[in-house]
């Protein structure tokens, strides 16, 4: 069965299980590497993405809840690392092994593009979502206030 | 003109290399090595001044980094300390990864393995590195002077150029890579010739990292976001306990899946091959495999472990192995006129790096020769045991050294468990094959930091002195099982396990900590803060309890035990100043904790809270001092440091890992329960900046944050957490008691 759906501003057509899980078709398929596998349960948003605009676990997205819908993943964020939670991400050094850092920039543009401003608070409900055993919380929270002062 | 560009394969390596050549430059280092070359340098002509920098006419440097990248920032600041002495400068430098070879890049420091671990890299690479960089500008200065007929005590160097100021004549790098020869012996380097710290440019000045512009969009190169022509995906089902096998094999339901190849049956488990990660992890779950159960661990139950394991730290006929002894040790107990007991104790816990363990192998048709790609944190070991594996030589494997997804140790066990699934997998079928654990595989085959149990007596002198000290600790000794190659070189001394239970900056005159070995079977591993998580543990809650008895200040009694130890005050009392420890704080507690890891110091101040209807301790602030000494990249210290202590919080509070007839009973990240953003406190953290010899950062602050807390637990509610992990339902029934 066919499933069409856009990734990145791509149309795509996966001839593929519709239940199978958007992270690995992504992966596997469209070598979209970018977002990344790290629990298949919805419990550490390493593998965040964006459709229509909200961010979702891939992992736990079925290319039938994507069908006709609009996918970004951190390669579509910005053509060139210029988005401005990328741009704060370099400038604060959050990363540290950088796996989680994809589903963390994801969240993070999920949460500015809603709230603009977010107060601390937000930020911390919000990007809880997201593990990052290194522990770059507290540069990713410096990060998410320099990029809503810089936007 | 004498450029060499000779490069070394594996099978030239060995002991025609005699490491001490490289590493001390004695007199006859060859400079005619150079390895792994770039395939994206310039076009232009390159010449290899060392086995450890290649010069190109287009001023490019490239310059080898014998540590793989696993977030720590070595990658980059082992090439810059290079750089510093090289006068290199730094926006023409490329890193560039070097060869699997120990006895040109092994870590002096680290028993001269390639094996980035133990928070070594700087500490130990520093005056070797600094002395290989001084040594290249030598023989750039060499070159300048012969081309210009001039004497080299005439010359200088600006970052990338040599001066002759006399004549005001200027040569870049670069141009001198286009007539220079490389002398066959290095030239001398004495102390005096190195730069004197107030000149340092790079050394003590942050640059970023070199590969953070890969990870935040999305193209940073872990091994298992690579696809290789050909190949096909692995998975595999291991046997619960190690060193069991399997008794029957039934692949119906897996067959079933979408995808799947083949079964491949190995020593310790089973293995699948499918058509994508995805289907090879359905099929791996649908296999049902039962166990010959003839190993060790079978039947071992980790709460009723704990418990033997308790009595035997407490019962004094136990035999035990010596780990430090001072003055008369335990003996002068019987002279004290208090003693004082306690008992300690730590869970089991799991590494958690975020990218679980994979890697991609591609055994030949012959069997005779494998590619291997993999994030491993020694390069050295995984060729070791890709090639013992299939029974070929070392220089048949072409190692691929890939970026880490995470690695607090649990990448670095001697014989590369992951590295062999892969290369089991791809010998079956002689096709490059990508093998995964599912981050069930990961939790469940995990290689944990022990369980351990911590029985302590103390005494002091009529006069209120502390003079005795004795710390009896019952564990699974840690080196034997990660590398029984380094426990035997070590004289079988458990120095993973026991690290961190001497006691070299507190004046307590005498000491003796003793090791009573259990064996449960378990598999056990170096966690970041290896030894010195338990270990401390123990140690700083019972000096607290201690400090208590004697209705002193604990800050205050840490100090006066540590007034012999002037670096070591200076990070207790910064870290005091810091959380401005005399201030009473309504509803919350203040505790501190000291740790001489491995030569660095540094102390903590946490401040929490309790609630007392559902024993969740809060976290409000944490404060940390710390003197490394030389800080080759402060701000990558701090950040280093702000990750210590998150990862320290997660196993203070809830890291639990438990079995029970052998078997993990955790299985992802809702059951083991890793500190998320809210979790987390401010973290203010200051380095103590001194001149002395640089020491590890990587892993320092974490064992330092569960004593902390149980510290200030103590002084807000009188009452003693003693075993760690301290969750809620212990908190509750502690406070309850």
């Amino acid at each position: 069965m066919s499933i069409a759906f856009r990734v990145n501003g791509r149309q795509v057509t996966a001839d593929a299980d519709p239940e199978s899980r958007l992270l690995w078709y992504l992966r596997d398929q469209l070598e979209l590497t970018g977002t990344r596998y790290g629990c298949g349960s919805g419990l550490c948003g390493a593998c965040m993405v964006h459709v229509n605009g909200e961010r979702a676990f891939s992992c736990q997205t079925t290319l039938r809840d994507i069908a006709d819908k609009s996918v970004t993943t951190i390669e579509g964020l910005s053509p060139d690392s210029s988005h401005p939670v990328q741009k704060a991400w370099l400038a604060e050094s959050v990363p540290q092994c950088g796996y989680c850092q994809s589903g963390q920039i994801m969240s993070a543009a999920d949460l500015l593009a809603k709230t603009p401003n977010p107060t601390r608070d937000q930020i911390v409900e919000h990007m809880s979502t997201n593990l990052c055993r290194c522990g770059t919380y507290p540069r990713i929270v410096k990060a998410i206030e320099r990029a809503a002062r810089e936007a | 003109m004498t450029i060499h560009a000779r490069t070394v394969s594996p099978a030239t390596r060995g002991p025609s290399l005699d490491r001490r050549l490289f590493m001390q430059g004695a007199g006859g280092l060859t400079f005619a090595v150079a390895l792994g070359l770039p395939a994206s340098a310039a076009e232009a002509k390159r010449v290899d001044l060392s086995p450890w920098v290649t010069l190109a006419t287009d001023g490019t440097i490239m310059i080898r980094g014998p540590a793989i990248e696993m977030g720590q920032g070595s990658r980059t600041s082992l090439p810059l300390i290079f750089a510093e002495e090289m006068d290199a400068d730094w926006s023409k430098v490329q890193i560039v990864r070097a060869a699997p070879i120990d006895a040109v890049y092994g870590n002096p420091g680290f028993g001269g393995a390639m094996y980035t671990a133990g928070s070594s890299a700087v500490t130990g690479y520093y005056k070797a590195l600094r002395q290989f960089g001084a040594q290249v500008r030598m023989v750039l200065l060499d070159n300048a002077a012969r081309h210009w007929n001039v004497p080299i005590t005439e010359l200088t160097t600006e970052p990338s150029v040599v001066v002759h100021k006399a004549s005001n004549r200027r040569l870049g790098y670069g141009e001198i890579a286009a007539f220079a020869e490389v002398p066959a012996k290095a030239p001398e380097v004495r102390e005096s010739d190195l730069k004197d710290p107030s000149r340092f440019r790079l050394i003590g000045h942050d640059v970023m990292r070199v590969e953070l512009p890969t990870k935040i969009n999305g193209t940073a190169d872990y091994a298992i976001n690579l696809k290789l022509p050909g190949m096909i995906y692995g998975a595999v089902l291991r046997t619960p306990v190690p060193g069991d096998t399997p008794a029957t094999i039934d692949d119906t339901a897996a067959k079933a899946v979408r995808g799947f190849i083949q079964t491949v049956p190995l020593p310790y488990g089973v293995g699948v091959l499918a058509d994508s990660t995805a289907a090879a992890l359905a099929a791996k779950d649908a296999l049902k495999v039962t166990w010959a159960r003839k190993a060790k661990g079978w039947g071992f139950d980790s709460e009723k472990g704990l418990k033997e394991f308790a009595a035997a730290a407490r019962d004094p006929a136990r035999p035990s192995k010596p780990w430090e002894t001072a003055g008369t040790g335990a003996a002068a107990l019987a002279t004290a006129a208090s003693v004082h007991e306690a008992e300690y104790a730590c869970d089991f816990a799991y590494h958690a790096q975020m990218e679980p363990l994979n890697a991609i192998a591609a055994v030949a048709p012959d069997g005779q020769s494998c590619g291997l790609w993999v994030g491993t944190q020694s390069q050295t070991m995984a060729v070791t045991a890709t090639a013992n594996t299939l029974g070929i030589s070392p220089d048949k494997v072409a190692f691929h050294e890939h970026l880490l997804g995470g690695g607090f140790g649990r990448r670095g066990p001697r014989d590369m468990e992951f590295v062999v699934d892969a290369v089991l997998l791809s010998n079956a079928v002689k096709k490059p094959v990508k093998m995964v654990w599912s981050r069930e595989d990961d939790v469940r085959n995990g290689r944990f930091h022990p369980l351990t149990a911590h029985h302590m007596r103390a005494g002091f002198d009529a006069s209120g002195k502390l003079i005795a000290w004795h710390h009896r600790k019952a564990a699974d000794i840690v080196t034997e099982f990660q590398d029984p190659v380094r426990y035997q070189k070590a004289g079988q001394k458990d120095f993973i396990g026991m690290l961190g239970a001497e006691l070299k900056t507190y004046g307590i005159p005498n000491r003796q900590v003793d090791q009573i070995t259990m064996d449960s079977g378990m598999r056990t591993q170096a966690l970041r803060g290896i030894g010195f998580g338990p270990n401390k543990w123990a140690v700083e809650v019972f000096l607290d309890e201690l400090a208590l008895s004697r209705g002193a200040d604990p800050l205050a009694f840490r100090l006066d035990l540590l007034k012999d130890a002037p670096r070591a005050r200076a990070v207790v009392e910064k870290a005091g100043q810091m959380a401005d420890w005399g201030r009473k704080r309504d509803g919350r507690g203040l505790g501190v904790a000291y740790i001489d890891y491995s030569g660095t110091q540094i102390a903590g101040v946490v401040e929490v809270s309790v609630d007392r209807a559902n024993g969740q301790i809060k976290l409000h602030d944490v404060w940390i001092a710390m003197d490394c000494g030389v800080a080759v990249q402060p701000d990558n210290i701090v950040a280093q440091t702000e990750g210590c202590v998150v990862y320290g919080i997660g196993l203070a509070l809830s890291e639990r890992i438990t079995m029970v007839d052998g078997e993990v009973q955790q299985s992802n990240f809702y059951d083991y329960l890793i500190p998320r953003m809210r979790d987390v406190p401010p973290i203010h953290v200051e380095l103590i900046v001194t001149q002395n010899h640089p020491t590890g950062v990587g892993q320092m602050a974490t064992p330092v944050i569960a004593p902390a807390i149980s510290n200030a637990v103590a002084a807000l509610t009188g009452k003693r957490l003693r075993h760690m992990p301290m969750t809620p339902d212990r908190v509750l029934s502690v406070l309850k008691a």
